[in-house]
């Protein structure tokens, strides 16, 4: 009862300027942040540092420690990249090059995208039909929902190189066999929250709905439906996230020419760690930009259903 | 053909014999049991029969997808080969990173529980980077590990080390305010109120991660290896047999990696239900 | 609004005071003092007046009801007893120290408007929580949760999880938790508000039965008219907006209780006195 008073467990308002950045998120998250940027620079001129002192010793030159600081920080190959360097390099690939060259940036995101949505798409799809099946047949539920949660358990990427190739022995090649590889990814999650979300509606609901002896089909439209919505959004930030992780090792095998994926097998084969580094934040952005975006599907959905928080 | 025809026969007959258990009525709480594990079984064996009527019906070429039985020749044969493998890749990468990242993240969730600033800084980034393709850092930790399996287990490290901390500082304010109310009427210190009240409280949380990661582990594992291996572990195998296209040898390690998995999340997941027994989702199951 | 409230208080005084046996030592100390005290939440909308102005004595032994319709600031009152809220003006003492100083000696118990029992601990483990805490050696907590339990009539449940009892075993559980470390002051918040009526009769003429056999002082907040004069000693009405003491009436029942003494005419006045109360202070404007 007393829960109701207004007067129990109001928070404090923090009416100044500062406490309000303390109490907020993004001033904590910039700190975070940057504080990682220094410990990145830190470890890069503790990683590197071996390297420079023996090229100094047989240079047989005298060397001061702002000397080691600058030199440890622009190496070729370092073992860590610093910051700068990476982030000149994905300036260097992505602004400097016409976007359909093979040495841009952004020609293997594209590379790497397309296939990720291409997926993640149908994987979607696929994963809205079956969930719709396992929630309107016992049989199928019982079968199929075990398997379908088992399957979550196993390493289900360690088959990407082997779909990859057997799909190109069959004359299958391209952004087709990377899709599958995402799109069996995203389907599971997918599949399992759909099914959570069209059994969500409670006992009462559904029998409203059968006081006016509606349909199975009236019933799932104006209520299994909407109310699976937000599970599905939810599930469909992680299969979003698996997709590209999907494509990108669907990249990996086979000496693939193109993609985020190669990027990175190039760089190690190579030992171009700068290369690498950008080809991984190429993909953080992409993840990110990709999250962000069914998550602002989400939102609107949930406000034009009147079901914004 | 008529192989294949055979096959789709059994699979209508289990079908219908699905469909006919689980309309049955269990009289007992064993038999309902017993229909629980059987219809997916079934339906397994189902799936297994009408992959091997399949292949062999219509005669799909051995590289493209070999029929269950020859896989399991494969395994049944090539056992010493799986088992350094699977101890390889299994019984060092993925069990000392699992151990470590997971540990790693759970003791830095309970290291900044006492700051809220760093809890605010650090819980979105941890969410988004649990997003991020976090694999991709697997060729960079082959080259500052080498080949064998530590740059294994530090890939793992990484990619576990991230939901254990988020789930744990989110399971760590699990506990309700009228729950904490009474800890502070008994004048319990920080170490008390943690201690009794929420890491108890965490624990749905705590597991949850542990088997997200248990997942995420064996699939780090795999994945890092097809970056450089010394000649011996499952994504090893896996990455040099599809090249030399004996895809029976690829599907009996995906076979053993399977079980692994499966057998690895079972585990947390028994454990889960003894350390959680008294959580609501658990008690209803 | 100062004034009269100090009226009310002493007409209180003079009118039943001499009736109240609690207080017939004169000199007994009180064990709640608060004089002028005031809280002020400060909220998004601006600063709510959850307390205002208000003056009250508990003396030793009491049974005193807090009465008033939600948001007139007796759980906020039992609250900054317990130290679970700080004020923002005035003074008050518990046992003629601060709350904070009361808290750390452990000087009250406190029972929630839910059971707050951990599910992961058994109800033994429970009402054992407050010992463990307070560092009591292990014989000693069994020989209290014995006495504690059968107090609230309990034994031979101790070693079920709190989930397999029903509600009102539930909150039995929770008082047994508070009377176990033996602290003079009860401090309970609607313990009985989610529970249904024919459950409630019997807590109620249970706790009266305990508080006798105890001679614990409890503060005990609800909003039904008629657990409030069954149970009391002294009713202090509430009103909201802010949150005041309207009127302080001092029991005249005996201390035998019976649960038909509630179709006496004696108590029938009483609970009329305390109507009047709650309307004098609650307009519906």
């Amino acid at each position: 009862m007393a829960a109701l008073d207004p007067a129990a467990n109001v928070p404090t308002a923090r009416p100044t300027l500062g406490a309000r950045l303390v109490a907020g998120k993004t001033f904590p998250i910039l700190t975070v942040v940057v504080a990682l940027v220094a410990l990145w620079y830190a470890f890069a001129v503790y990683l590197n540092a071996p390297w420079q002192l023996d090229r100094y010793a047989k240079a047989e030159r005298e060397w001061t420690a702002g000397e080691l600081v600058r030199d440890t920080l622009n190496q070729e190959r370092p073992v860590l990249p610093s910051p700068h360097q990476v982030v000149a390099e994905i300036w260097k690939t992505t602004v400097d090059v016409r976007p359909t060259s093979k040495r841009s940036l952004v020609y293997h995101g594209w590379v790497t995208l397309s296939s990720t949505l291409l997926g993640f798409a149908i994987g979607t799809v696929l994963g809205i039909l079956l969930a719709v099946g396992i929630v309107h047949n016992r049989a199928m539920d019982k079968s199929v929902m075990p398997w379908v949660i088992a399957s979550q358990t196993i390493p289900i990427l360690a088959i990407a190189p082997m779909i990859i190739v057997v799909l190109n022995a069959i004359g299958l090649s391209g952004i087709l066999p990377k899709a599958l590889i995402s799109t069996y990814l995203s389907f599971f999650p997918v599949v399992v929250g759909m099914v959570k979300g069209l059994r969500s509606p409670e006992a009462i609901q559904l029998d409203l709905m059968r006081t006016y002896s509606a349909g199975a089909g009236q019933v799932f439209w104006k209520l299994r439906w909407p109310s699976a919505l937000p599970y599905l959004f939810t599930s469909m930030k992680v299969a979003v996230a698996i997709s590209l992780v999907g494509a990108i090792v669907g990249e990996l095998p086979t000496g693939a020419v193109a993609g985020l994926g190669a990027r990175l097998l190039a760089g190690s084969y190579y030992g171009q760690t700068v290369q690498i580094w950008a080809a991984l934040f190429a993909a953080a952005a992409i993840a990110a930009v990709l999250v962000m975006a069914v998550g602002f599907a989400h939102g609107l959905v949930l406000k034009r259903m009147g079901m914004a928080r | 053909m008529s192989v294949f025809l055979l096959a789709v026969l059994f699979w209508l007959a289990a079908w219908a014999f699905n469909e006919w258990l689980v309309r049955r009525q269990p009289e007992s709480r064993t038999q309902a049991r017993l229909i629980g594990i059987a219809v997916p079984l079934i339906f397994g064996v189902t799936l297994l029969v009408l992959w091997e009527g399949a292949v062999r019906g219509f005669e799909v070429p051995f590289v493209l997808l070999p029929p269950p039985s020859a896989i399991w020749e494969r395994l049944i044969n090539s056992l010493p080969i799986l088992w350094a493998d699977f101890r390889q890749t299994f019984l060092k990468a993925v069990l000392a990173g699992y151990v470590l990242g997971c540990g790693s993240g759970f003791l830095v969730a309970i290291l900044i529980d006492r700051s809220p600033f760093l809890q605010r800084g650090l819980l979105p980034l941890g969410n988004f980077v649990s997003a991020l393709p976090v694999i991709g850092v697997a060729p960079i930790m082959v080259m500052w590990f080498g080949f064998d399996w530590p740059s294994k287990a530090a890939v793992v490290i990484i990619m576990t080390f991230f939901p254990m901390l988020v789930n744990t500082v989110q399971g760590l304010t699990a506990a309700s305010s009228m729950e904490r109310d009474l800890m502070r009427t008994y004048a319990a210190g920080y170490w008390q109120t943690l201690f009794k009240l929420r890491l108890p409280a965490a624990g749905p949380f705590i597991f949850n991660a542990l088997k997200i990661n248990s997942t995420l582990a064996l699939i780090g594992a795999i994945v890092a290896e097809f970056f450089g291996t010394p000649i011996v572990g499952m994504g090893f195998r896996i990455s040099t047999e599809v090249g030399r296209m004996n895809i029976d040898m690829v599907w009996a390690e995906i076979a053993v990696a399977a079980l692994a998995g499966s057998v690895f999340y079972g585990v947390v997941a028994l454990v889960e239900r003894a350390a959680t027994f008294w959580h609501p989702s658990i008690r209803a199951g | 609004m100062r004034d009269s409230s100090a009226a009310i208080r002493q007409e209180a005084t003079a009118g039943d005071g001499a009736a109240l046996p609690a207080e017939a030592g004169a000199g007994a100390r009180s064990v709640v003092e608060a004089k002028g005290l005031g809280l002020t939440f400060q909220t998004g909308d601006g600063p709510v007046r959850a307390l205002a102005d208000v003056d009250l004595s508990i003396g030793r032994g009491e049974f005193v009801s807090f009465i008033g319709p939600s948001g007139c600031g007796k759980t906020t009152f039992l609250r900054v007893i317990a130290d679970l809220e700080q004020p923002t003006a005035g003074s008050i003492t518990v046992n003629g120290m601060t709350p904070q100083e009361a808290r750390r000696r452990r000087a009250y118990g406190y029972v929630f408007q839910a059971p707050a029992l951990y599910p992961w601990r058994t109800i033994e483990k429970n009402v054992a929580l407050p010992l463990e805490i307070m560092g009591i050696a292990r014989a000693e907590q069994r020989q209290r949760i014995a006495r504690v339990l059968e107090l609230v009539d309990l034994k031979g449940f101790g070693n079920k999880f709190p989930w397999q009892l029903s509600g009102g075993m539930q909150q039995r559980a929770s008082i047994a938790r508070a009377l176990a470390f033996d602290a003079d002051l009860l401090l309970m918040d609607e313990p009985f508000g989610a529970l249904d009526e024919i459950v409630r009769d019997h807590l109620n003429e249970q706790l009266l039965k305990l508080w006798e056999r105890t001679t614990k002082t409890i503060c005990f907040v609800t909003h039904s008219i008629p657990e409030a004069v069954y149970l009391s000693t002294k009713i202090v009405v509430m009103s909201p907006r802010p949150g005041r003491v309207t009127d302080i009436i001092d029991s005249t029942l005996p201390k035998e209780r019976p649960l038909d003494i509630r179709e006496s005419p004696e108590f029938l006045k009483i609970a009329h006195r305390v109507r009047e109360g709650l309307r004098a202070g609650h307009s519906y404007e």
